[in-house]
């Protein structure tokens, strides 16, 4: 569900936070207007607003752990673990993780890759949000879901700052509420 | 070579972060005794401190630009930018950037990579901290320092929670400004 349908209708945050994203077209390829939150990153006002939104979400809720999707999930999850006295846990590309692993495959346009957890990372029953820049297919998010899952944790939402129109409408990602700031932004926005 | 230690002020913080720092012996490879930092960052007390620290040495000294290497970088940099009022700019491997970029080539072991930086996200009134989780060999520290320097901008430290003093990092940065907060004598 999107924040401005949930409560934040008219808040000017939030287009401060989408003016603040610029749309690089046909980027990784032709024909994808790719939604750039470096330039988010670099208003510290507009960055701020960001974590607070999710920190005002998630402070009362009982989250243990906060888990970020490598690379982008790691520039906004910490932020919101700290303020909210929760763990930080990264989930990562193969390989990365020094500790023993476990792992989930998720599917890609072309192919596969997989995501990764340190095994000791959460505890059975803790309550988990999973943070990501962007949420388009889902696929990544729904595999960090079952990553947690399979360690007996409760994944109580997955939250992402720009949710793709595939998304909209939709509430649930495998059956766990999604939480989405803001529309990709158009050409004419920000640079 | 300049080294200002946080070490010198002997905060208590320091060693309790050090005790959450898993050493896992030969990672990437035989040899070398890695700082894992996932295990501080599943204690909120602990990492907290680490910022605190980092922000109660960096928040008087006009820092404009926080500077966080991929992707160990992304995850104590920008809580750092926050508390600074800086803006956060990640450096990033080769073709991830989306928009007109900047390169710096260094050397690893075997063969070469690349960092790079968004071209107008650094400019040169700006005073930067470059941040990673550890120092190892410094080659990408001293590839984020010359990216920041080569727009003219000032790399007034380089932070880093940990280092792995095996790979002798600090000798690769040839002087310029480095604290590290939990240092192996």
């Amino acid at each position: 569900m999107f924040a401005a349908e949930n409560g934040l209708k008219g808040d000017p945050r939030l287009e401060a936070i989408s003016a603040a994203i610029r749309v690089v077209p046909n980027f990784p390829k032709n024909g994808i207007m790719f939604q750039d939150i470096t330039t988010l990153l670099l208003d510290h006002k507009a960055f701020k607003h960001t974590v607070d939104i999710f920190v005002d979400r998630y402070k009362d809720m009982q989250i243990s752990v906060v888990a970020g999707v490598e690379a982008r999930g790691f520039m906004f999850g910490p932020s919101i673990a700290l303020a909210i006295g929760a763990k930080f846990v990264p989930l990562r590309k193969p390989g990365k993780l020094p500790g023993k692993v476990i792992s989930e495959s998720y599917e890609l346009e072309y192919g596969h890759d997989r995501l990764e957890m340190h095994v000791d990372a959460v505890e059975p029953r803790e309550r988990v949000i999973i943070i990501d820049d962007l949420v388009a297919t889902g696929g990544t998010l729904s595999a960090a879901i079952s990553l947690m899952e399979s360690q007996g944790a409760v994944v109580v939402e997955c939250a992402c700052v720009i949710g793709l129109p595939e998304v909209k409408g939709q509430h649930k990602l495998k059956g766990k509420p999604l939480y989405v700031l803001v529309e990709p932004s158009g050409i004419d926005g920000f640079c | 070579m300049l080294k200002m230690s946080v070490n010198e002020v002997k905060d208590s913080r320091i060693d309790g972060i050090k005790t959450k720092i898993r050493v896992v012996p030969d990672f990437p490879k035989k040899g070398i005794m890695f700082q894992d930092i996932t295990t501080l960052l599943l204690d909120s007390k602990s990492f907290k401190d680490t910022i605190d620290l980092f922000v109660e040495r960096y928040r008087d000294m006009n820092i404009s630009v926080v500077a966080g290497i991929e992707a160990r970088g992304f995850i104590f940099g920008p809580p750092i930018a926050l508390a600074i009022g800086a803006k956060f700019v990640p450096l990033r491997k080769p073709k991830k950037l989306p928009g007109e970029i900047i390169f710096e080539e260094y050397e690893l072991e075997y063969g070469s990579d690349r960092l790079e930086m968004h071209a107008r996200a650094v400019d040169s009134g700006d005073r930067a901290l470059v941040v990673d989780d550890l120092i190892a060999t410094g080659g990408t520290l001293c590839a984020a320092v010359n990216l920041i320097e080569r727009v003219g901008a000032e790399v007034v430290e380089c932070a880093c929670v940990t280092e792995l003093p095996e790979l002798k990092g600090k000798e690769r940065l040839e002087g310029k400004p480095l604290c590290v907060l939990v240092e192996y004598r």
